[in-house]
Order: C-alpha cells, then structure tokens, then sequence
C-alpha cells in the first residue's frame, strides 16, 4: 500500500492573510485525492480556506546529527537587535 | 398528506443512504475514507432530520423525527431502491453514492427555487454538500473503474448490479403543489450528463436498462433493507424515549 498510496503533507491556512501551516499528513494515490482526504481529515471543524499538499518525498529535512552546528548559535547576542536606541517620537515597535 | 408522502420518500433516501454509509465507520480500506464516508453519511442523515421533522408538523399527529426513523416498517419506508443496496465493497459503494448524488445534485439546485421556506433552506445547504459527494465519489469511480484489473473487474461489477435501479431515481413519486418539490423526470439529462463524464473517464459504459426495478416508492423493497431496519431500530425499540 506504500507504494500505491504515497504520503503527503498538508498545509491549511486558517484565514486570508495568514500564511499556511502544517497540520499534519495522510495516505493518497495522487493529488487530486490527496485535497479531498485532506478536506476531509483537517478541515471538519472549519478549519482553514485553502489546503496545499506536497508530497513528503518532495520535502528536504534538516539532519537531526547537525542540530548543534545549526541550531545552537551560543553566545552570539550581538545577532538580536536590541543594541539600540529607539527615539521616542518611534513610538511602540 | 401529499406533501407528508412527498417528504417522507425524500427523508427515507436520504437516512437510508446515510445509515449504508455509516456501517463503513471503523471499517473502511483506510483512515482517510473511515472520516469521508461518515462524513457524507452525516451530510445526508442531517438533510434526513430536517426533512422527517418538517414531515411531522405537516402531518399534524404529534410525530418526531426519531418516531417516523425508528417506529416505521419496512413497508412505510418510502426511499427509492438503489439508497438501501448493501455496501458489497467500495467500489459498490462509491458508485451507489454518485448514482445518488448527481440526481440530488440537480435536484437540490431546482429546489432552491421552491415556493416551501423549509425545502429552500435544506436545498442551500443540500447543493453545496452534493457538488462535493459528486467530485469524492466521482474522483474513486474514475480511478476504481481505470485503475488495476482488480478494480476495475470490482467496478464493472458495481454498474451491472446497481444501474438497473437508477431508473427509478425518476419516477414520479407522490404529488405535491408544483412548485414545492422539482419534477424528477426532468432531471434524467442532467444526471446523464454527470454520470456519462466520469464513466468517459473511468473506462466504463453507461448500459441501457429498458425496464428498471422499481417498487420503493410504494413500500416494496428488497430484503437488505429489513436487515438494515433491524439493526437501525433495534436500540430505540429496546429503549423508548431514552436520550443520551
């Protein structure tokens, strides 16, 4: 069944404006089925107004073995940028 | 009571095509289709309430919903053949459903224009949900029928079993003022249309049934549906007026 039904990722966006997010996955032969199981599966409830399916194999993931390399840049405050002053007539950021 | 009759027969279609879906619950091929058909099956069994509680006040007798779904024989159903088929496999059951939709499809379109308040607010819902059974079961039609020898050997059997009740899809059924429920006959092409469109895709031909089983309308059934009665009322006939 693998073969036959590949694995798809879905991605709902809960309203205009706001981007797509993953909500989960499921099984379908192709695409056009994989829309309707996805409408069927994620959006009882009302969940979004657009869907798009990937394929997974389409989908490149980071290596869990390089997490610390990428992931954990220490002591590097410099990068957050809250060396500056803001004038006051800025207002709220 | 012809408007009672005329709701009824629409009410019982709806429940017994619901409750055929709803025995897939827990049982189908995969997750995706085990949330899909009850689904449906909820789409239809909602347009059913509705339908049963508005046939209750026509009637006049004081009948709720769950008295005419749970406390009616098999002879007093009124629904058309084909909605009581058993599911057999899916390929039986996603082609029971499209024979069914692309006649409610244009059904619900011509109803919205009705002179009935009640059947204009079920038809708004009704047509929406329909166009989307039409492309789900459709979509499975499509790949079932050209798909592998097996499925389309399952599909092929699928259309000799049930194309010779979809003629009764057309039958006048009980009366009503003319502008309250959409004439059936008049549907006939549109629903060629729909089915002849996925059957071009799906490898399949469209037999000619010169003389359709027929019978629902008046209450002669087949005997699946007293089998699915049975196991539809048997709670509330154990338990009457319990609530949950």
């Amino acid at each position: 069944m693998a073969n036959e039904m590949p694995l798809w990722e879905v991605f709902i966006r809960p309203r205009n404006g706001l981007s797509h997010k993953h909500v989960g996955s499921i099984h379908a032969a192709d695409e056009v089925l994989a829309l309707q199981a996805a409408r069927d599966v994620y959006t009882r409830r009302g969940e979004g107004n657009s869907i798009w399916v990937v394929p997974s194999s389409a989908i490149t993931a980071s290596d869990p073995e390089q997490a610390s390399e990428n992931f954990e840049p220490g002591e590097k405050i410099y990068r957050h940028p809250t060396f500056y002053d803001i004038p006051e007539e800025v207002g709220h950021m | 009571m012809a408007l009672f009759d005329a709701l009824l027969e629409l009410a019982d279609d709806h429940l017994v095509l619901g409750h055929r879906l709803s025995e897939w619950c827990g049982h189908a091929p995969m997750l995706e289709e085990d949330l899909a058909m009850p689904n449906m099956a909820l789409d239809l069994i909602g347009s059913a309430r509705t339908l049963y509680d508005y046939a209750g006040q026509v009637e006049g007798k004081g009948r709720s919903e769950d008295d005419l779904a749970y406390l009616r024989g098999e002879r007093e159903y009124r629904n058309c053949l084909l909605v009581e088929r058993p599911n057999r496999d899916f390929a039986h059951t996603m082609l029971r459903q499209l024979y069914f939709v692309a006649f409610m499809h244009p059904y619900w379109t011509a109803a919205a224009d009705s002179s009935d308040e009640v059947i204009r607010g079920v038809a708004g819902k009704a047509v929406k949900e329909m166009a989307y059974h039409i492309r789900h079961a459709g979509e499975w039609v499509i790949r079932l029928g050209d798909g592998t020898e097996e499925s389309a050997r399952r599909m092929a059997d699928a259309v000799d079993d049930l194309h010779l009740y979809t003629g009764e899809l057309f039958e006048a059924g009980a009366e009503t003022d003319d502008d309250v429920l959409p004439d059936r006959a008049a549907l006939q092409p549109a629903w060629e249309v729909t089915i002849d469109h996925v059957f071009g895709e799906a490898g399949l031909t469209r037999p000619v049934i010169p003389h359709p089983q027929t019978g629902g309308r008046t209450g002669l059934h087949g005997e699946d549906l007293g089998h699915m009665l049975a196991d539809m009322q048997s709670t509330h006939r154990a338990h009457p007026g319990a609530t949950w």
